[in-house]
């Protein structure tokens, strides 16, 4: 029912892990649905130098959280911010129907954890508030 | 991983069985060499005819019933929607009230659900934090207009086995007809319908080491249910089509074997059974048993392992090439776990991370440590990348 892509990075999850002094970390999900996705990052002159993730969750779960992470080292934060569950859906060869929500989640961790460093550093303007509003609803589930 | 010296241990003997060779070449004639229609007068049908009567004997001496107490489904799904929304439509005048419990199969559930959808009404008797029905329970639900009372003689889960015979008593003692769904119960417990007082059992092949596709249901003499699936005079006229033959002998075969074999086979699983809880509840922290310790199933046992989530573990568990299954909402195609795991109180994080291995025949105690060790792996692996452990960690102290 999973895609290879999807059972490697399963199997084989990059970018698992903590960052010790991350500049932002974002959580989402909640223990009762059956996920939770931890998002730490590294950024360096408005760049994600470093991304790791700690999940608690099903297959894909695991494998959206550590895709993600591979998507999104090396680029700005403003493109990071662009990051779409779609695309991380096709880049593990898509994701059975039932579980597109994995991708969202992982979208979502690593909305919230911007959130938290464009709010640090005063970066919220009108071309990103609607985009962590919704963030926002996602993190607050995960309370 | 060491997939080269993987191995492939099936643990999941409650979901399905590997048919037995004895079984299979029971069948093999029926396909080609007998392939008559029962229902023809000429030779090859008179031989199919034969052994689908030959193999409603063997079902019915199997639970110490008359042969024609059995009619033959497609499945124990069937028998029991065929046995609750019969009974329903039966008894319609008299009544609209069915009892259930907690912790049904979804092929219960969902037919009362069905009903309870046209009017029916429905008492869920709830089960104690080991997955126990309490009879009094089922007594109290009783009702002037109750039809039916229907309770599963061993769950297919978590494994524990209900107190069938005093809930028939009472059943009985108030004239409610009372069904059984006896699926996982076959084969793993005595079971003689001269002994219980139970009016309608369901059954199936495949979990007994049969066929898939074949079931059974018990109807006592006496109870008359309305025609199932209208046709031809098929199953005296109450479920017509033309018999699945082969399936039908292979379950009567199969049948045969599992209640001759019943003492012994329940007494060899118990002892793999208690072992392996043992060596994992013994060996892995923050692991849980659910369902009774000593009232389940021979072959059942069901864990949940705190912090991690069910389906994870069962992804990396077939790596090391064991197959067992989880009430995890991601292997229930929904976002809740297992009804039966809430319905004994736990919530839903535990649920989620719940594990069912199911023992039978072809399982040894030498499964247990190669499960064992790979168990201890794949949680470790997996607690180490969950936020949840972290936070435990973090709460005791210990990061």
């Amino acid at each position: 029912m999973y895609s290879e892509k999807v059972m490697d990075h399963f199997m084989h999850p990059r970018n698992m892990g903590e960052i010790e002094n991350a500049d932002a970390v974002g959580t989402v999900g909640n223990a009762k649905c059956g996920d939770i996705m931890r998002i730490f990052l590294k950024i360096e002159n408005g760049i994600v130098v470093d991304a790791k993730f700690k999940t608690f969750g099903c297959g894909s779960a695991i494998a959206t959280s550590s895709m993600a992470t591979e998507m999104i080292i090396g680029k700005s934060i403003d493109e990071v911010l662009q990051l779409s569950n779609k695309a991380v859906a096709e880049a593990l060869d898509g994701l059975p129907p039932q579980k597109m929500h994995c991708s969202l989640l992982a979208e979502q961790a690593v909305k919230a954890a911007l959130k938290e460093y464009y709010e640090k550093h005063g970066l919220i303007d009108d071309s990103n508030r609607a985009i962590f509003a919704e963030a926002e609803d996602h993190e607050h589930d995960g309370e | 991983m060491a997939q080269e010296e993987r191995k492939f241990v099936y643990l999941d003997n409650a979901a399905t069985t590997r048919m037995r060779p004895e079984v299979l070449e029971a069948m093999l004639p029926y396909f080609t060499e007998h392939y008559g229609n029962p229902s023809s007068l000429y030779e090859v049908g008179r031989d199919a005819k034969k052994a689908v009567e030959l193999a409603r004997e063997k079902v019915a001496r199997a639970i110490g019933a008359e042969p024609s107490e059995i009619v033959f489904t497609g499945s124990g799904s069937e028998a029991d929607n065929w046995a609750i929304k019969g009974v329903a439509q039966a008894l319609e005048k008299k009544g609209r009230h069915i009892v259930t419990s907690a912790i049904e199969h979804h092929a219960v559930l969902h037919s009362v659900e069905a009903l309870a959808k046209r009017g029916w009404e429905v008492t869920y008797v709830p089960v104690d934090d080991q997955g126990i029905v309490d009879p009094a329970d089922v007594e109290r639900a009783i009702r002037p207009d109750t039809v039916l009372v229907t309770i599963m003689m061993a769950n297919n889960e978590i494994g524990t086995v209900q107190p069938v015979d005093e809930i028939g008593r009472i059943c009985r003692a108030k004239g409610v007809w009372f069904h059984t769904d006896a699926v996982q119960a076959a084969g793993a417990l005595p079971i003689d319908m001269k002994m219980l007082s139970v009016d309608l059992c369901s059954f199936s092949a495949h979990k007994i080491y049969g066929p898939k596709g074949v079931g059974a249901l018990y109807i006592r003499k006496g109870v008359r249910l309305p025609v199932f699936i209208d046709g031809g005079g098929q199953e005296r006229k109450r479920r017509a089509g033309t018999e699945n033959v082969p399936g039908v002998v292979g379950f009567g075969r199969a049948f045969e074997l599992a209640a001759s074999e019943q003492p012994a086979n329940a007494a060899r699983l118990t002892e793999i059974r208690d072992a392996a809880i043992a060596r994992i509840m013994g060996g892995i922290p923050h692991v849980r048993l659910n369902g009774h310790p000593t009232k389940r199933l021979p072959g059942n046992a069901n864990f949940s392992f705190q912090f991690i989530e069910g389906e994870s573990l069962l992804l990396l568990l077939d790596m090391y090439g064991f197959a067992c299954s989880s009430g995890s909402a991601c292997t229930s195609g929904s976002l809740d776990p297992s009804h039966v795991l809430l319905a004994i109180g736990l919530v839903h994080e535990i649920a989620h991370g719940s594990l069912r291995v199911t023992f039978g025949k072809e399982n040894g105690l030498d499964d247990i440590e190669p499960l064992f060790e790979a168990l201890v792996k794949v949680v470790d692996r997996l607690r180490e990348m969950s936020p949840l452990y972290d936070e435990y960690l973090k709460a005791e102290g210990k990061k």
